[in-house]
């Protein structure tokens, strides 16, 4: 059948026209009958025993379903990895805002009044605040010592280096928490039936994860668990392990109640009690050659996983995979611990250890740079990885990708060499002092090592007597575009029009588990099966003597009918299974640790005002080898929406903490961009394809959070000969810096740091 | 303790439709639209007038409904993201979201395209930079805004081209 192609065409949203009418559902949007809101109590404290709980006076307490520890059926925990992080505090706190009590009641006005009533008595034990912190051990706050998990990456002898170096670089380099901000707040509504069991609507990333976790917490075998994602208005990774823990507690309250319950955060509790990303430390020592070529290195890469495991073990193992960039290693050992400290704990969010470790690494490119006395342009030329060549975890790149190609055509579109000259030489005469930043990097797609074949994920399509089809999956969407791409998918392999491929809502009752939708997987990975189910609907029809090889749109109908009357339903299967030659070792960290990588330069300008301190990103150039671009608006919209994050994870966004509690739990004083904060952010696509993905598609939702915060604070190195290693960059650092800098000038006397 | 003072009753206009509603004074008008009058449509962001997503049209300048008491729409005329069309032809703006990618997640939608549609009211042909800073006052997390910008831009050119 003669279809014009529909993947690489810019298919409108397929819930696009209820987003723009304002008619699509979210979780706030949607009442039950006779439904109760619930509300949280916190711990106050970062760490200590509950002593005392008192309900305190001038409340109908006989008016509110209270739920404690008592009342949950099976094991008190979040199931996710390691099972260590309560539901409900039980006893003991270990950071602030730990759930301890659940409250519901019919009329939410009288909620707040009712938790603050609730008074808790503590006897506070010491508590750990900083990677630092937790690192000295004098307080041992989880398991033997402090640390969720280690992993040690070992290539070629670095011992043997150092005496051959003609230089060695050392560096450290921090990055902040950053909030996911997602603009929909964290709800959920759950009800509870005798005979029928759970069932949970909410905003959620990955409904087979909720799922696992309520049949855990209830006891419940998984046909009487029902979980249903609703329109979700952003997540980001922010709603990847955290609605299983809201959801526990709806579900709790609608046990206890027999009504359904709503629980729904406000802005404040969702920024101060839910996951953000690890903050992180990374140390350099980097033997280099006198032509500026690496010959080895150390990388000490820890991240700050807050009081409980969740997927602080998955985050520490993508940025110990991307911590040497796309860069060759001839002789690396990369140290990588996760630690944990009294503050919430810290999660999922776009990039997912890769934005932390990759800020080091292309810091440090600058460092050394300066250091050899070559430009950050030549330092990135001399040790680009190649085709052929392997990366730390030793896996071949086996793609024809040529890095130097990607970073001309940056520096071309940029006009980098004579921007970069023309403000070395304006700069002396004003204080709007103007610089240009690179960053080179790379994004694993999909689950890493033996992940997706743990996952082994299951997609289906089913095909509709009137000849439509139905992609079935858990795969959600959130913003991204996954109904989009996936029907776009499944519509070009059966050659139906955009129009005859729908998606069904992600509701664990009707579709099979494809997995979590993370880590730039669900094109890639779950595009794939959907290509593949949907042939499979086309080959038995074929096989049934329904269909001829080609064939029009209703002579599809014509056989999907005929085949629906004689069989019933008609819903073909695809399950993954992992590309021949892929080999992960999962105790020495080595091998194949993903299907492919996303490559990218991103090139940064800005200003910084010297009268301010602030700095503005006036130019922002986005070059990515990506696969194929399926949709180009929607690959587009991707790109540019993480680089802004990234921008503001470089220049705006900080989490003020005070003993693990968030300070500025509002939009109001947690600042992220708006659209007068953002430069023209240009984005440019190199397409190479890709053996694993669907129709050759890579994952990219990921990747523009890693580029920008190393490119900007590249730039601004650039623009004041000072460098920064730590990000978030605000004013007042680059202020006090100076200030630090100017003194150390004026006094020569003075110790300098 | 105080007590609670006495619902009163509101008349205001919405999407053209009057209507008389019992509600406490200061109850937030984005609660009357939602609850009340059941326009989910408008959105709850931060309840604190920061990300815009409630906004809507009052006396033709827009407006963080979760700021509005009720008792200050009294006599109002409130338009919404349901008022922006009747039947089921798309306004110029939802249209253009769709075509240039400015909806993703969809929760600041709404509340973006009402400040839009008062942006093309004030400036039927505004420059880049024009809808850059009118739309400040409205945060999104997917986009990076620069496809919302477009939207906006082809919105204008179609608007006055129609």
């Amino acid at each position: 059948m003669n279809t014009e192609n529909i993947v690489g065409s810019s298919a409108p949203r397929k819930e696009g026209r209820d987003k723009v009418t304002g008619r699509a559902q979210y979780i706030d949007d949607m009442s039950l009958p006779g439904m109760l809101y619930g509300a949280t109590v916190r711990s106050s404290i970062p760490r200590g025993k509950i002593r005392k709980i008192t309900f305190g006076a001038a409340i109908a307490w006989d008016e509110f379903v209270i739920v404690s520890t008592k009342d949950i059926p099976g094991a008190n925990c979040i199931a996710l990895i390691l099972d260590d992080q309560p539901c409900l505090a039980d006893g003991v706190v270990n950071h602030p805002e730990e759930p301890i009590l659940l409250l519901a009641h019919p009329n939410r006005h009288t909620l707040p009044k009712a938790v603050n009533a609730v008074e808790i008595e503590y006897d506070p034990l010491p508590a750990l605040f900083s990677i630092e912190e937790s690192e000295r051990q004098a307080e041992i706050i989880w398991g033997k010592d402090n640390t969720f998990k280690r992993y040690l990456v070992e290539k070629g002898d670095v011992d043997g280096i150092w005496s051959t170096a003609d230089y060695i670089v050392e560096g450290e380099y921090t990055t902040g928490a950053q909030e996911q901000l997602y603009i929909e707040n964290n709800g959920v509504i759950a009800s509870f039936d005798a005979v029928k069991g759970l069932t949970l609507w909410g905003s959620l990333q990955c409904p087979y994860y909720v799922h696992k976790a309520l049949m855990k917490l209830f006891a419940l075998p998984e046909d009487r668990v029902r979980v249903v994602q609703m329109e979700t208005g952003g997540a980001f990774g922010g709603k990847e392990e955290y609605p299983s823990m809201i959801a526990g507690h709806a579900a709790l309250l609608a046990m206890k109640s027999g009504k359904p319950v709503k629980i729904v955060y406000d802005r404040m509790e969702d920024m101060t009690a839910t996951t953000k990303r690890h903050p992180s430390r990374t140390r350099h020592r980097t033997a280099v050659s006198r032509e500026g070529k690496i010959l080895g290195g150390e990388i000490d890469f820890v991240v700050d996983g807050g009081a409980y495991a969740t997927l602080s073990s998955v985050v520490l193992s993508r940025g110990t995979i991307h911590a040497g960039g796309p860069y060759y290693w001839p002789n690396v050992r990369i140290r990588a611990k996760a630690v944990a400290t009294n503050a919430p704990p810290h999660g999922a969010f776009r990039g997912f250890g890769a934005p932390q470790c990759l800020f080091a690494m292309e810091r440090h490119m600058d460092r050394i740079a300066a250091t050899v006395g070559i430009s950050p342009v030549e330092i990135r030329r001399r040790n680009f990885l190649k085709t052929g060549q392997t990366t730390t975890t030793e896996q071949v790149i086996r793609e024809p990708i040529d890095l130097n190609q990607l970073l001309d055509r940056a520096l071309a579109l940029t006009d980098y060499h004579a921007k970069r000259n023309r403000f070395a030489k304006d700069n002396d005469l004003t204080t709007r002092k103007k610089g240009i930043g690179i960053a080179a990097f790379l994004h694993g797609a999909g689950f890493t090592g033996s992940g997706e074949r743990y996952l082994a994920s299951v997609v289906g399509v089913e095909a509709c007597a009137d000849g439509r089809v139905r992609v079935l999956v858990s795969s959600t969407e959130f913003g991204q575009g996954t109904k989009t791409v996936l029907c776009q998918i499944a519509a070009e392999a059966l050659g139906l029009p955009y129009e005859d491929a729908e998606i069904a809502q992600a509701d664990t009752e009707e579709v099979p588990n494809s997995g979590p939708t993370v880590a730039s997987r669900t094109v890639m990975v779950i595009g794939k099966l959907v290509q593949s189910a949907a042939r499979g609907i086309q080959e038995t029809l074929v096989a049934a003597g329904f269909l001829q090889d080609t064939y029009s749109r209703d002579e599809f109908r014509q056989a999907c009918a005929k085949y629906i009357a004689e069989h019933g339903e008609f819903k073909s299967w695809a399950r993954y299974e992992a590309p021949p030659g892929i080999f992960w070792d999962d105790e020495k960290y080595r091998g194949e640790a993903y299907a492919a990588y996303a490559w990218a330069v991103y090139i940064a300008e800005v200003t910084v005002d010297l009268a301010t301190y602030s700095v503005s990103v006036d130019d922002f150039v986005a070059l990515q080898e990506v696969g194929r671009v399926l949709n180009p608006v929607l690959a587009r919209g991707q790109i540019i929406g993480g680089v802004a994050q990234g921008i503001g994870f470089a220049l705006y966004e900080k989490v003020v903490w005070r003993d693990g509690r968030m300070q500025n739990g509002q939009m109001t004083n947690y600042i992220m961009p708006t659209s007068a904060d953002l430069p023209a952010i240009r984005v440019h696509f190199e397409e190479l394809g890709n053996v694993h993905g669907a129709y050759g598609a890579k994952g990219i939702g990921e990747l523009p959070m890693d580029g920008p915060a190393p490119a900007i604070v590249n730039a601004v190195e650039d623009a004041l000969h000072m460098g920064f290693d730590s990000v978030p960059l605000l004013p007042e650092d680059i202020f006090n810096a100076m200030q630090a800098d100017s003194e150390s000038e004026f006094h020569p006397s003075q110790e300098v740091r | 303790m105080s007590t609670r003072p006495a619902p009163c009753e509101v008349s205001l206009t919405v999407n053209g439709e009057e209507r008389a509603i019992r509600a406490y004074p200061m109850e937030r008008l984005l609660d009357v639209l939602r609850r009340q009058l059941g326009l989910t449509g408008s959105k709850e962001g931060c309840g604190e007038g920061e990300c815009g997503s409630c906004s809507v049209l009052m006396d033709g300048a827009v407006v963080n409904s979760c700021l509005v008491p009720v008792l200050q729409a009294q006599g109002a005329k409130i338009v919404t993201i349901e008022g922006l069309t009747s039947g089921s032809q798309l306004h110029a703006l939802q249209q253009a979201f769709l075509n240039c990618g400015g909806a993703q997640c969809g929760i600041c939608t709404p509340g973006i395209i009402m400040a839009a549609s008062h942006l093309l009211s004030k400036r039927p042909r505004p420059t880049l930079q024009e809808i850059r800073d009118g739309l400040s006052g409205n945060l999104c997390r997917c986009t990076g805004y620069a496809q919302i910008c477009e939207a906006v831009a082809e919105a204008a050119v179609q608007g006055n081209m129609g």
